[in-house]
């Protein structure tokens, strides 16, 4: 059997991995998909826990993250679409209306 | 060392291999599928956990829906390598402690708290009718509530990729 601790150490480790990728990268689709990624492991640590305390809720909680992940990913990537059809370049740093 | 354990560490190693790959890539279709192998290494994980449903939704719909709308877009606009500038420097240079220090913080917590779990994932398939049976008495509302944000996201979706006509 494996231990709780080693999901739940799996999954900080992606969730870290998702934030160093969303701060490293520069592309708005490649930062998109690393919020996927850090909401999958966020998912693995609701299915660990709600194995370890043999309740179901945590798997529901996990539908409804994926419900809304699926939804996000469909408005976000409209929004990314108008942006790269204005700004001619998928460059975050070229989105800097707001700069002074 | 058990068949299980074994399979955990295969498929955990495949899962962080993915996820790092997602960063060293430049191109955004490779980052797009390396999120694809790390998506199907967590069903994986979910089936090894015994949450047979939750593999099965995370195949169809992270592992289909999702990534394909990802390939679509990136196809759509024939997004090229990605670009580095000044700023990206700096962004590397303050974003690799912030992560450290992120992952310092949830190991702590997870040190801390793991004394108050069982030791062990029981491994035991939850049934698929149990699970439905809970979402649809004690979480009917959210249920209910996720079909209209599932609404507004398709007429979001509609909105704003449409071309204006003028």
């Amino acid at each position: 059997m494996v231990p709780t601790s080693y999901y739940l150490v799996l999954s900080a480790i992606l969730f870290g991995l998702g934030v160093l990728a969303f701060v490293f990268k520069r592309n708005i689709i490649t930062i998109f998909m690393s919020i996927e990624l850090m909401l999958n492991a966020v998912n693995l640590a609701f299915v660990a826990f709600s194995q370890a305390l043999h309740k179901s809720d945590g798997e529901v909680f996990v539908l409804f993250v994926i419900v809304v992940a699926a939804a996000e990913a469909a408005v976000g990537l409209g929004i990314i679409i108008l942006t790269a059809r204005n700004r001619r370049s998928l460059n975050v740093e070229r989105v800097d209306l707001l700069k002074l | 060392m058990s068949f299980v354990l074994f399979m955990f560490f295969v498929l955990a190693g495949l899962a962080v291999f993915g996820a790092v790959a997602l960063i060293l890539q430049s191109h955004p279709i490779h980052s797009a599928l390396s999120l694809i192998l790390v998506m199907l290494s967590l069903a994986g994980l979910y089936l090894l956990m015994g949450a047979e449903f939750v593999a099965a939704v995370q195949i169809i719909v992270y592992g289909g829906a999702v990534m394909v709308l990802f390939v679509f877009v990136i196809m759509l606009l024939n997004a090229g390598e990605e670009e580095r500038t000044n700023f990206s420097k700096l962004a590397s240079f303050a974003g690799v402690p912030l992560a450290l220090a992120l992952a310092g913080v949830i190991a702590v917590a997870i040190a801390r708290g793991s004394g108050h779990l069982a030791s062990a994932t029981s491994g035991e398939l939850t049934s698929t009718k149990e699970l439905s049976k809970l979402l649809f008495s004690e979480f009917v509302y959210p249920f209910e509530l996720t079909s209209f944000l599932i609404l507004v996201a398709i007429i979001g979706a509609i909105v704003l990729a449409q071309r204006e006509r003028s």
